[in-house]
């Protein structure tokens, strides 16, 4: 068997989110350096603030400011940070109650010291970015302080120019196969062949083929040749232009039955003024350079397909 | 804190059962194979074990997600396994595949169905586990950080350490123990003797931490007599029921599971002694937690099959140790057992069923 074939696949996506209330005012308070909890009908400060008791689920909004100094509650060391993590140095990751809250707050600590000068109980402070926009990593990291705790800024919460959302860019790294039988396809693709399996229960040729029937539920491994020629089955005439896509519109856009197979395929017609396509036209693949599925098909000039041969595939 | 009295649990509808399980060899790559691919012998194996055919079955419903393959509805690719032409009766669950079992044992509750398909898979080879779980974190305040499971699982780990609920040694005890079971497991990756290693994330050392892999599972569930007819000692779940705890890490006591112990009130689980536990412990501190919360003794065999310190395919390691759980009450050794889900970090969500055989 041929080795199955690998790609890496990188999934990059910005994440948009609007804040609530609560929510907004913190990160803003980030920004301008103050850091506010919120407070629970039973008098708990929670930091960082959520819009709904965890507890009893009442809505919360009142917003009490806390020190940017507190006391680590649990560590752990990270030798090797990884990528999007606060430092690029080793550092400990800290759960840390700020003086005055009930709860507490995930973050990185930067202890030049190493793991042996981190424990439960010691005592941090908030290190700010340099550059801060609204959100949780303009808390740079916690430092190590013995100095006490800090003095509260008494802002109220009321800001100017609130932060109203955040965008959260995230990204992540695979090594992409598509196992055994998608391979086999995508390598016949490449010598102009299309290859299908065909269901050793129900004798269907799947194309391209999964690697499974999904109507008996079974692995297909016989491998069938089909086509070239096939029989457009049904069509549709695409009139919007596609955004870089150099097709002229408008243009057709079908379901093609390949010789052989017993699923049609999607592909576009060209050769053929897009109002002379018809169902049981009869086509052939035309290749594009350098392997891929065919770039379009074309008539193929022989008479059209009787419809009681492909009706099952419409 | 304010909690619902406890009550013992009410009686089911009716009697359902886990009549079949399989799962796959658990491996650190499989690449040469489609998630199709991967799951379907283990489809074909619990269709097999019941002589049913996929045209007999009431309901599917199965537990996956896209975030390991990095590809958007990649479950719809895996219906090709189970022959979803003509139209069944189906679902899915972005959760493990315990969560799957429960909506199943629902749906068999109502009488919609006799029987269901409960099927879980996880490729965790493509990408980085470890960065793709931080995707399921609170997106305002923690993920932006990127802390990784093992991060967090070691936070929890140093919690127990500092409430003296454990140390470094007993960790490797339980890990130890775990893959000393796993050496009668054919399907478990990680068997028999395996170094402590070094720290991953202190206090966690790699020994402490599940293996990354592959693999799939599938159960059968049937009611009343169905079941019978179907399996000669179906494992009858008594009770069945998960809870969640507030998402904020620094809300929560790591060192307890309150919802772990919840669920299991509400599945019945105090009311008798369980002789089995199947417990699902990603991490080897996670097992400290579980036994606390659900105050399992020493005479309870916990993870006879090695757990998920011994293979951890990722959605589908929940619904296995209803499975393992099953199978002993299946296969007679034991009469009574407690199968474990869990889901998010530091054991966020869980879910406890109670399984039970017919008097002996
Ligand atoms: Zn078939």
């Amino acid at each position: 068997m041929p080795e199955v074939l690998k790609a890496p696949l990188v999934v990059e996506f910005p994440f948009t989110r609007s804040l609530g209330p609560v929510q907004s005012a913190f990160l803003t308070g980030l920004r301008e350096r103050v850091v506010f909890g919120v407070r629970t009908g039973d008098g708990r400060v929670l930091v960082p603030p959520v819009e709904y008791d965890p507890v009893t689920s009442e809505e919360l909004s009142e917003l009490v400011e806390v020190a940017a100094t507190g006391t680590v509650t649990t560590w752990a060391w990270n030798h090797e940070p990884r990528r999007g993590q606060p430092l690029d140095r080793p550092f400990a990751w800290v759960l840390v109650r700020l003086d005055g809250a009930d709860t507490a707050l995930l973050h990185a600590l930067d202890a030049p010291g190493g793991p042996d000068s981190v424990h439960t109980g010691m005592r941090v402070r908030v290190r700010w970015a340099a550059e801060r926009s609204g959100g949780i990593t303009d808390l740079a990291c916690f430092e190590p302080h013995d100095d006490g705790i800090s003095e509260l800024t008494g802002s109220d919460g009321r800001f100017e120019d609130l932060v109203t959302g955040i965008v959260v860019p995230a990204r992540l790294d695979y090594t992409y196969s598509p196992g055994r039988a998608q391979t086999a396809y995508i390598q016949a693709l490449a010598e102009r062949r299309v290859v299908g399996e065909r269901c050793p229960s129900c004798r269907k040729v799947y194309v391209p083929p999964r690697g499974a029937c999904p109507t008996c539920g079974v692995a297909t491994s016989e491998r069938v040749e089909v086509g070239p020629r096939g029989t457009v089955t049904t069509y549709c005439i695409v009139n919007i232009k596609a955004k870089n896509l150099d097709i002229e519109v408008p243009y057709v856009y079908a379901h093609i039955a390949l010789d052989g197979a017993d699923l049609a395929l999607h592909g576009r017609i060209g050769g053929i003024p897009y109002d002379q396509v018809r169902m049981g036209l009869r086509v052939e693949p035309v290749w594009a350079d350098g392997g891929g599925h065919p770039d379009h098909y074309r008539p193929t000039g022989e008479p059209d397909a009787d419809y009681e041969t492909y009706k099952e595939l419409v | 804190m304010q909690r619902p009295a406890p009550r013992s649990a009410p009686g089911p509808l009716r009697d359902i059962a886990v009549v079949a399980f399989a799962q796959t060899d658990h491996r650190r790559t499989s690449d040469e194979l489609s998630e199709v691919e991967m799951l379907m012998p283990v489809l074909h194996q619990v269709l097999a074990q019941t002589g049913l055919k996929t045209s007999d079955i009431g309901f599917t419903c199965s537990g996956s997600t896209d975030y390991l393959a990095g590809r958007a509805f990649s479950f719809t690719m895996a219906l090709d396994g189970v022959g979803a032409w003509p139209p069944i009766s189906e679902s899915h669950v972005e959760m493990d595949g315990a969560w799957a079992l429960y909506e199943a044992w629902t749906k068999l509750l109502t009488g919609d169905a006799d029987t269901a398909l409960v099927y879980a898979y996880g490729k965790s080879s493509p990408g980085s586990i470890r960065d793709v779980l931080t995707r399921q974190l609170d997106p305002y305040y923690v993920a932006p950080l990127w802390p990784d499971s093992v991060a967090l699982a070691a936070l929890q780990a140093q919690a127990l350490i500092d409430a003296g609920d454990t140390d470094e040694p007993a960790l490797a005890a339980v890990a130890t123990r775990s893959r000393t079971a796993a050496t009668d497991n054919s399907h478990a990756q990680l068997r028999g003797s395996v170094p402590r290693g070094e720290y991953a994330v202190r206090p966690l050392r790699t020994g402490d931490c599940p293996p990354i892999g592959d693999g799939a599972a599938a159960v059968i569930l049937a009611a009343g007599e169905r079941a019978r007819e179907l399996c000669e000692r179906p494992a009858w779940i008594r009770g069945i029921d998960h809870r969640i705890e507030a998402h904020g890490l620094g809300v929560r006591d790591l060192t307890d599971s309150p919802s772990t112990r919840l669920a299991a009130e509400r599945a019945g689980l105090f009311e008798r002694p369980v002789d089995t536990a199947e417990l699902h412990a990603p991490f080897s501190s996670q097992e400290v937690v579980l036994r606390k919360a659900l105050r399992l003794g020493d005479g309870v065999d916990v993870n006879p099959s090695g757990g998920a310190l011994a293979a951890n395919p990722v959605m589908a390691a929940g619904l296995i140790r209803i499975g393992e759980a099953a199978d002993r009450i299946r296969r007679g050794h034991s009469d009574r057992a407690l199968a474990h889900a869990t889901s998010g970090p530091c054991l966020q969500q869980n879910l406890v069923a109670v399984l039970e055989g017919d008097p002996r």
